[in-house]
């Protein structure tokens, strides 16, 4: 570790804390506010679409009419997406003329990108169009970080929302939120960020493929494409999904230190400020800031084990005259280095990014276990966009329950009471993740369909499914890499995974909000349980650490853990 | 008064004990045991390693484990169930205990019941009551059954349900009609109207709470569960997945090794105890003779905001006190002073006799007999008491009642002593005039005497959150004047069964959790309203059904004490659910390298606690899983211990103790037992 490197990574997360505050408040005004900002522009889009889907008065819905659109909406945009890419041969915008996307990787992509996932079972530059790119994945980019925003919006306002005096009241229009979503957050941003990647080299057009000859004689394909327009949205929307096989660590995608800044702080920009929203929401903006600091501390606690881990050669390489000062090298980009590489790992798996800028497979067995860890504990430091907030309300909601009890009274959250339907609903949550992560791995593990794809055999191997499943059910969508997972039955499974690991984790999260919503609130006293101090920020990373992380603590045990043992008596590369 | 509380059972009574024991192994039923599901996952884990031990008994794989150790799991993981069982027999045989006292009592009571048109009632066993009938009870007669007493006066020794052993008196009409079944008339003879069918009374309900049959999961206990299913179905999926992991990275885990993981991870502390800290709640208060109509209410007496406490009884001892003699311009004291004893000697309230001590004590002049006096009793009419000693008429009472008096006479009341009658109703005080004559002498000053250590009291509530209202019939100024005294938050003036019954719904609109007592029939509507209604045993009967909790001391300074139980039972769930979760960190570190050492020897590191071998870790674990629940029940059973602390302090404090205890604890512990295997050679 070096003190340039720290550097790096302080003044990263000094940007953070420094945008989460304009960021919230501008997304509150948009979300909550009286007026939207910009009335006459962005505020003419807004209306305009509103009118071409037949809303010109929206009403607030209840938790399962938001659900059902939502649903709805989803599963349209899978369909399409699917449609697009069995049909991209006879579709424009095909300059390499491929051909359509066999059955189960198009449901597989489909699935992927419908779920903010992006993994990528396939290589991009041969396989997918220009066409099937931006009319299929990039649209998918989008609505599915404008869905998350609204479903973390929904939790929020049930939470914070107080009952009027008729009753109910709604949790908001699934329509208007994702309308406002892409039209005021994420389009602008989005726009200007893309200039500003091709001022820095990132590549924009729709030429067809290059063929060069090289400095050495040989040929070489150069592919080409418009990928700064979707590299904005690809980090803003923490889908990750790469226009190019090698995703951030391509030089047009991600061709400088600059660039690679600027893609880090893109994916944690809204994360961040959705916390300080919620703040604002909560009418207590410590409420909001304990959640930060709670991400912030996972946050810290990740990129120091990941850089103290890569700043170590791998020790079997001891004594052979061939390891690097600086750490282990492998599978890094020399323009990042090992402190941008660890950071953007970190970053790309706190958030469910999965964008990546070196390969994690090629991480020290514990280097590479951080980012296993981050997802798995339901990347809620500071998460997707949206799935964070409503991943680690979830996680306030069971810390609230199991220790509120101990100032002797019965649990509330922000003045709500916690009973046996709350802590239902939270737990449906809970056990979606080890249900998929665990039981597809287990599975794999003892199938030849699951073991005949893997590139290493031992811990190593184990790791790979593992992580596999897990970026799938997170919908995280990095790769770890060193599998073959372009087969029928693992694109087919991971599909599964995918959609599971978003929807079944969402409904219980909108019918956790719908329950909340009309309780009565208790202002809080002094025998209230408080939820803005540190030690609620303690509790809540105690409970994250205990129930995400040990639940997946054995299945570690026998995969990075033993392999990092095995690395210290020289026994593996 | 005297109180007798009942005799207190102890935790570990061999009695009880012995009971406990028996029923331990009774609750093994499948269709008891399902009701706790943590435990039931257990038992099934234990069936399971039962069959596996047979099974090698019988013919042994080569890949087996050894069979002591197969064994020794297998009792550990009945025993695990066992003590669970164990504790929550402990709780209910301390209720069967006070419920056995209080059944023997019912057996054998015969009735005898009017009937219509014949003069004579007819006996009949009391079982054979209903509800309306009508029976006569004489003196030294058990009353077959709760009622309201329809005709006459009497004084009972309810000491059967109170362990007051001073009889009380009940009498027809009015807020002290009501009887309970069990208890004896000493005096007189009454009619009462039997309220209740059989098996519906008090007592019926009483026996049934305390033994646990009328037992109902309360909503928290509800949410609790919810949450250690899901915590066991998380674990569950966490160890059966272990098998094919192990089978791809060549580690073969036996039955016993993946039923033994689960069993340590799933929260079993918490899942074996819960129904022990519940029950021991209830009987926490029944030892305070408050019984709870329902755990529910237990549990919101935790959470209640707002405490309406009457005045009288609870804050102050409910007599006024005289403290201070104020004579009218001209009159030396002495006069007032002899007056004031003179019209106060044949009073024999509690205010009469204070102005004869007073006048004693302050002006040195003893109370003497005087012959030939008439003495005037005081009536909701008049309003005056005092003495005609001849033609001099001497009378105290209300200023206004004594000022008409004085000039009917003929007088006039001197202008000041107004004024002083203000002063003291400002100060909180009730004015009594004197007269001699057509001359009104001055004014006593009567003092309600807030209760000693009742201020501190509620200082202690206020830090909890909890806020103080007081009820009276009093004027604002009087009632101010107490509160300011008292130390209560806020006061309700001239309360009205109306006034009252809004301001709980007021405060429940804002979301505030109401806890109140009562004892009249126009408390009814209060208490039933409110989300703690304490009633008070000498209340009515009407009073006792609105309440969800019934003081059998009928001391309202009572309600105090129930905020405080049903803040310990939520504390003791809270505190017993984290030091249980706590505890997986370390079984975690002492169950997965034993697993794993044999095929992988590099992660030796991972043992930590250089736990001898594979086998003795596992099993210490188990072990330590197992009798942390026989060691806790004590606390279980007492509950933790309870400070008047804000939120955030006793959350520190309990964090400290339990969660870090709860991490630290079973490192700990499990060293130790497995020090022990070592020299016993189980390893």
């Amino acid at each position: 570790m070096t003190f340039n490197g720290w550097v790096q990574i302080l003044v990263f997360f000094a940007v953070i804390v420094a945008i989460a505050k304009p960021a919230g408040v501008y997304m509150f005004r948009v979300f909550e506010g009286e007026r939207q900002p910009l009335p006459r522009t962005l505020g003419a889009a807004e209306r305009g679409l509103l009118r071409l889907c037949g809303l010109r008065t929206p009403k607030e819905q209840t938790w399962v009419e938001y659900t059902v659109a939502m649903l709805l909406f989803s599963a349209l945009g899978l369909v399409v997406t699917y449609l697009i890419q069995r049909g991209q041969g006879t579709l424009p915008f095909n300059p390499q003329h491929f051909p359509g996307v066999p059955g189960p990787l198009a449901f597989n992509t489909a699935a992927s990108f419908t779920t903010n996932t992006n993994w990528q079972a396939y290589v991009p530059e041969t396989t997918m169009s220009y066409f099937t790119q931006m009319a299929g994945l990039a649209w998918h980019n989008f609505t599915s970080a404008a869905v998350g925003i609204g479903v973390a919006l929904v939790i929020a306002r049930g939470v914070t929302r107080r009952p009027g005096p008729d009753g109910s009241k709604g949790v908001g229009n699934f329509y208007v939120d994702l309308i406002r979503g892409l039209v005021y957050v994420l389009l602008p941003i989005c726009i200007v960020v893309a200039f500003v990647l091709i001022s820095q080299g990132v590549i924009q057009n729709l030429s067809g493929y290059h063929q060069l000859t090289t400095l050495e004689g040989g040929k070489q394909v150069l592919a080409m494409g418009p990928v700064a327009s979707q590299e904005a949205i690809k980090e803003l929307g923490t889908n990750g999904g790469g226009f190019f096989n090698a995703n951030s660590s391509h030089p047009f995608e991600n061709p400088s230190a600059v660039t690679n800044f600027l893609e880090m702080i893109l994916i944690f920009a809204i994360p961040a400020g959705l916390t300080y929203m919620y703040g604002r929401m909560a009418r207590d903006q410590r409420q909001g800031w304990v959640l930060f600091g709670a991400m912030s501390v996972l946050f810290f606690a990740g990129v120091a084990t990941t850089y103290w881990a890569e700043s170590h050669a791998n020790p079997v390489t001891d004594g052979l005259g061939v390891a690097i000062a600086q750490g282990n090298m492998e599978g890094k980009e020399i323009r990042f280095g090992i402190a941008n590489s660890a950071l953007f790992a970190t970053v790309t798996t706190d958030a469910s990014c999965g964008a990546v800028n070196s390969w994690h497979d090629s991480f020290t067995p514990l280097g590479g276990m951080v980012p296993l860890v981050n997802i798995q504990l339901g990347e809620i430091v500071f998460g997707g966009v949206g799935a964070g907030l409503y991943g680690i309300l979830i996680y306030a909601v069971l810390t609230v329950f199991i220790a509120g009890l101990m100032v002797g009274r019965t649990p509330e959250y922000l003045g709500k009471k916690i009973e046996g339907r709350e802590m239902k609903y939270a737990m449906f949550y809970i056990l979606v993740f080890p249900l998929l992560i665990l039981g597809f791995t287990g599975w794999a593990a003892v199938s030849s369909y699951g073991t005949s794809s893997l590139n290493n055999a031992g811990p190593h191997g184990l790791t790979e499914m593992l992580y596999a499943f897990t970026s799938g059910a997170g919908n995280n969508g990095s790769a770890f890499a060193g599998i073959n997972a372009n087969t029928d039955w693992w694109n087919v499974c991971l599909g599964i995974t995918m959609l599971a690991g978003r929807f079944f984790m969402i409904i219980p999260v909108m019918a956790l909000a719908g329950a909340m919503l009309n309780k009565k609130t208790v202002v809080p006293g002094l025998g209230t349980f408080p939820t803005n101090g540190w030690l609620f920020t303690a509790l809540l990373v105690a409970v994250i650490v205990i129930v995400g992380a040990l639940t997946f603590f054995p299945a570690l045990s026998l995969g990075p853990i033993v392999e990092h043992f095995q690395t210290l008596h020289h026994e593996v590369l | 008064m005297a109180r007798h509380p009942q005799p207190k059972v102890s935790t570990f009574d061999p009695a009880i004990l012995r009971a406990a024991i028996r029923d331990s192994f009774t609750k093994l039923d499948p269709r008891v045991l399902y009701k706790n599901p943590v435990m039931f996952v257990v038992a099934i884990g234990a069936v399971l390693t039962t069959g596996f031990v047979i099974r090698d008994l019988v013919a042994a794989p080569a890949n087996a484990t050894p069979l002591w150790f197969s064994i020794a799991i297998t009792l550990w993981l009945w025993f695990t169930v066992i003590f669970a069982n164990f504790a929550e027999a402990v709780a209910e045989g301390r209720g069967k205990a006070q419920a056995d006292t209080l059944r023997k009592m019912r057996q054998e009571t015969v009735a005898r019941r009017v009937v219509p048109g014949k003069d004579l009632p007819e006996v009949i066993p009391a079982s054979e009551l209903r509800k309306g009938d009508l029976v006569v009870i004489e003196a030294n007669q058990l009353i077959p059954g709760d009622g309201e007493i329809v005709e006459g006066i009497a004084s009972v020794d309810e000491s059967a349900i109170t362990g007051e052993s001073a009889p009380v008196i009940r009498e027809s009409g009015g807020d002290r009609s009501s009887v309970t079944g069990g208890t004896k008339v000493l005096s007189d003879r009454i009619v009462v109207k039997i309220g209740a069918d059989p098996g519906e009374s008090f007592l019926d309900k009483m026996i049934a709470l305390v033994e646990g049959a009328a037992r109902q999961k309360t909503p928290n206990e509800i949410a609790l569960h919810i949450l250690l299913v899901g915590l066991t179905i998380v674990f569950l999926i966490a160890t059966v997945t272990l098998v094919p992991l192990g089978i791809y990275s060549g580690v073969h885990l036996t039955t016993s090794m993946i039923v033994a993981l689960l069993v340590c991870l799933i929260p079993t502390t918490i899942g074996g105890l819960l129904s022990a800290i519940g029950i021991a709640g209830m009987d926490r208060l029944m030892r305070k003779n408050v019984i709870a109509m329902s755990g529910r209410a237990v549990e919101a007496a935790g959470d209640v905001d707002v405490l309406l406490l009457d005045k009288t009884g609870t804050i102050t001892h409910g007599n006024r006190m005289a403290s201070e003699l104020i004579p009218a311009a001209g009159v030396r004291i002495e006069d007032l002073a002899e007056a004031a004893m003179l019209s106060s000697l044949a009073d024999e309230t509690p205010e009469g006799r204070s102005i004869v001590t007073l006048v004693k004590d302050k002006y040195g002049i003893p109370p003497r007999e005087v012959a030939g006096a008439t003495f005037e009793k005081f009536t909701a009419q008049t309003r005056m008491s005092g003495v005609d000693l001849g033609d001099r008429k001497i009378r105290k009472g209300a200023v206004d009642a004594v000022r008409g008096f004085v000039t009917s006479l003929g007088g006039t009341p001197p202008a000041d002593v107004d004024a002083a009658a203000n002063k003291i109703g400002d100060t909180g005080g009730t004015p009594l005039a004197v007269s001699d004559g057509n001359r009104v002498l001055g004014v006593i000053h009567l003092k309600d005497i807030v209760k000693q250590g009742i201020a501190e009291r509620f200082a202690r509530f206020r830090a909890m959150g909890i806020r103080t209202v007081m009820i009276t019939g009093d004027n604002p100024r009087t009632a101010k004047a107490i509160a300011g005294e008292a130390g209560v938050d806020d006061f309700l003036a001239e309360a009205t069964p109306e006034a009252k019954m809004n301001l709980i719904k007021a405060e429940q609109q804002k979301g505030k959790l109401v806890a109140m007592t009562g004892d009249g029939t126009n408390d009814a509507p209060a208490l039933a309203q409110a989300d703690v209604g304490v009633a008070m045993n000498t209340g009515t009967q009407a009073a006792k059904e609105a309440g969800n909790m019934v003081d059998l001391d009928s001391d309202p300074t009572k309600l105090l004490e129930v905020v405080e139980v049903g803040k310990q039972l939520l504390m003791t769930r809270g505190s017993l659910t984290t030091f249980s979760i706590a505890n997986d960190v370390a079984k975690y570190f002492a169950i997965l390298p034993a697993m794993f050492m044999g095929v992988f020897p590099q992660i030796a590191p991972l043992n930590i606690m250089n736990l001898t071998s594979s086998l003795s870790a596992i099993l210490a674990a188990v072990i330590f899983n197992a009798i942390i629940i026989i060691i806790l029940i004590p606390l279980a059973l007492r509950g933790v211990k309870y400070r008047p602390l804000g939120a955030a302090a006793i959350l520190r404090r309990s964090l400290l103790i339990y969660g870090a205890g709860g991490l630290v604890a079973p490192f700990v512990g499990i060293k130790l037992i497995d020090m022990a295997l070592t020299a016993i050679g189980a390893t």
